[in-house]
């Protein structure tokens, strides 16, 4: 049981740490909230995306104690997050950047949609979709 | 005979089909996983053989488009997925891990028989979904079609789907085992190569794998449920389906090519009975190509419709590749320099590896090349290119690293004539078959097609002829292993003279590995310190 217990590191907190972190949630979430009030443009999302992150840091750091754990757990997510970031943000190399060499005439595909479609192309489209109303 | 009685080991000890079935010995398991790849690779090849034997000739002669379009997406989907994935890291990796590291078996038993059934079922699917109208839409299940078709992609991607997780396991087990099981005095830098590159295949196993998974599912419920995520008629990005494909797939590339440049570490260290040359390097280019895989997947994509800057990017990361797998094969050239060169069979595999991986590679290096691949995007040089990395590259590792093991795995030698041309018609035949599609693709014939012009029919034909040689080489294969389990003769504890641990113990091995725990008293390629002679021939 002793070996058991060394080897997680029975690591207890004084509770005014887990109140402080508890506290700095809230204040986040507020942060979150007002921020949603003010038109930022695209940073909105941004920082959004950024008190969020704060927030599941502070979780996973003290509330689970990873910070406290043997690093590799934390060199485990850290890996994680990275591959997904990769993921994400070489993704977006891609779809933030279309079309910027050779400009498209594009029209969304319908009302509101992210996709576009060429001009070119629409208008034979329009002549399958006449077909198939048939 | 009084040999049954003598030996106790692995094969025989306990006994009876459900110690084989519910079995939890990395070994059996091993086993196992061989015999079920082998009868994937058997599959495969049958597709493999028909799609060519249409292409024999311009027009239908065999099947027509839609079968050939089922065809050659069975040939791929089994071949990747059934086959050659699980191949070397789920079978050899499976068996010669723990003994490459002194342990009496993987970190996690339980979870490795697991990895197994879930292989049988995700496999079940697979078949599954053969008869009920095979998937027509190429292995890469590509999006606006694949939501699309009538054909059964469900059942053929919830296989995937589920095999992915076999995947997993085998990773998961496998990381933990080399950093738990080691051991004493067996650092990092002791550990045999092949052991490095199971770690760094393990690591892209595990982080890549979910996302194939995730995409797959994404896919069944656009087809089931109608939501727009992939199908531009419904609001979804199809692009964005070959993104999250090749995020996985790309990297599931070096799962495959990794194990198989383990192994050539190992073979061309033994047969030059020479200490490998730039031992850190080879090492920690294993880990380079395993990072490097995630950064380069749009090189897939140049032709999709992604932004000229990420295609640029991806253009530029993909030629970084060639660093770490130039430093592994300039490695194994200088090992073999002024080495004691012994021309055994898993030897020649590891030859001919380095002739046809350097081809399948450096033709990489054109088609990431963005101005190049737009010409030969979709043609047959990119055929011939995965070939030849593929089966020039892994099968042969997986071939070098079958009959390299093989006195091991089972205690019997094989036919050394028998062997020698089988591996000259593999090698002839896949040169034959493979090296005229490159030419073919040059000159425009796309792939993909059941039928061609006429003036590409030489070498079509030509190309149909070395698919008959590789069939007879595999052939002959077959025969003479199953042959040797049955006649062969009893092979030594160390009949290729090698200094890692697998040759320390019996052929085969006892059910846990080693009789007496073996010791840390020299490394795993210590020629120039340790006397060890080659006991066969």
């Amino acid at each position: 049981m002793k070996a058991k217990a060394s080897d997680h590191s029975a690591h207890i907190l004084p509770l005014r740490i887990y109140l402080g972190v508890g506290f700095a949630l809230f204040i986040l979430t507020g942060i979150t909230v007002m921020i949603s009030f003010v038109d930022l443009g695209g940073w909105n999302v941004t920082v959004a995306l950024a008190v969020a992150s704060i927030k599941a840091a502070l979780v996973v750091l003290f509330f689970m104690h990873l910070l406290y754990d043997n690093k590799i757990y934390l060199t485990i997510f850290l890996t994680a997050i990275g591959f997904l970031a990769i993921l994400i943000i070489f993704t977006m190399f891609d779809t933030m950047e279309r079309g910027r060499l050779y400009p498209e005439k594009a029209k969304p595909i319908k009302p509101g949609a992210a996709i576009y479609e060429r001009e070119d192309s629409l208008s034979s489209r329009s002549v399958d979709t006449t077909k198939t109303d048939h | 005979m009084s040999e049954a009685v003598a030996e106790k080991n692995y094969l025989n000890d306990p006994k009876g089909w459900k110690s084989w079935v519910f079995t939890l010995d990395h070994k059996r398991i091993g086993i196992l996983y061989l015999a079920s790849i082998t009868a994937a690779f058997f599959l495969g090849g049958v597709f493999a053989v028909l799609i060519r034997l249409e292409l024999l000739n311009p027009g239908q002669d065999l099947m027509g488009p839609d079968t050939y379009n089922q065809i050659f997406t069975l040939h791929g989907a089994v071949m990747i997925f059934l086959f050659i994935i699980p191949s070397i890291p789920a079978a050899l990796g499976n068996f010669f891990l723990p003994l490459l590291i002194g342990a009496k078996d993987v970190a996690f038993p339980r979870l490795n028989l697991a990895s197994y059934y879930i292989y049988v079922f995700g496999s079940m699917f697979a078949v599954y979904s053969i008869f009920t109208g095979a998937v027509d839409t190429g292995w890469t299940f590509y999006t606006p079609y694949s939501t699309e078709t009538q054909t059964s992609v469900i059942p053929m991607t919830l296989g995937a789907f589920i095999l992915g997780f076999s995947s997993i396991f085998t990773g998961l087990n496998f990381i933990v085992t080399i950093h738990k099981m080691r051991i004493p005095g067996m650092t990092w830098y002791k550990l045999p190569l092949f052991v490095w590159a199971l770690y760094a295949t393990a690591i892209i196993q595990v982080v890549a794998t979910p996302v194939l998974g995730i995409t797959l599912l994404l896919l069944i419920f656009e087809r089931v449920f109608s939501v727009g995520i992939f199908n531009p008629d419904m609001g979804g990005d199809p692009v964005l389906f070959q993104h999250f494909f090749w995020f996985y797939s790309h990297p599931a590339v070096y799962i495959m090519i990794l194990p198989g440049m383990g192994i050539i570490s190992e073979l061309i260290a033994t047969f030059s009975h020479k200490k490998i040359f730039g031992y850190k390097a080879i090492a920690f280019s294993s880990l380079g190509i395993a990072f490097i895989s995630f950064l380069v997947w749009g090189h897939h994509m140049f032709v999709s419709g992604q932004s000229e800057l990420a295609a640029m990017i991806f253009s530029f990361l993909t030629f970084l590749v060639g660093i770490p797998s130039g430093i592994k094969v300039f490695n194994w050239i200088t090992t073999l320099y002024k080495g004691q060169i012994h021309f055994d069979t898993p030897m020649l595999y590891a030859l001919s590896f380095l002739f046809l991986f350097t081809i399948g590679g450096l033709t990489g290096i054109f088609l990431g090349a963005l101005a190049t691949d737009v010409h030969l995007h979709d043609t047959y040089f990119v055929v011939a290119h995965f070939h030849y990395v593929m089966m020039g590259g892994t099968v042969m590792a997986f071939l070098g690293g079958l009959h390299y093991w093989w006195p091991k795995m089972f205690g019997k030698m094989y036919n050394h004539f028998w062997s020698v041309i089988a591996m000259i018609l593999v090698f002839v035949g896949f040169n034959v078959t493979f090296f005229s599609q490159f030419i073919l693709g040059s000159q425009g014939m796309p792939r993909r097609y059941y039928n061609y012009l006429d003036q590409f029919q030489p070498l079509h034909a030509f190309s149909t002829i070395g698919s008959w040689i590789l069939g007879a080489g595999f052939i002959i294969m077959a025969i003479y292993l199953i042959h040797s389990l049955f006649k062969g003769r009893k092979a030594s504890d160390n009949p290729w003279g090698g200094l890692t641990f697998e040759w320390a113990t019996g052929s085969p091995p006892p059910h846990h590995n080693f009789k007496v725990t073996p010791k840390m008293t020299h490394g795993p390629y210590d020629y120039d310190k340790v006397l060890v002679e080659q006991t066969d021939y």
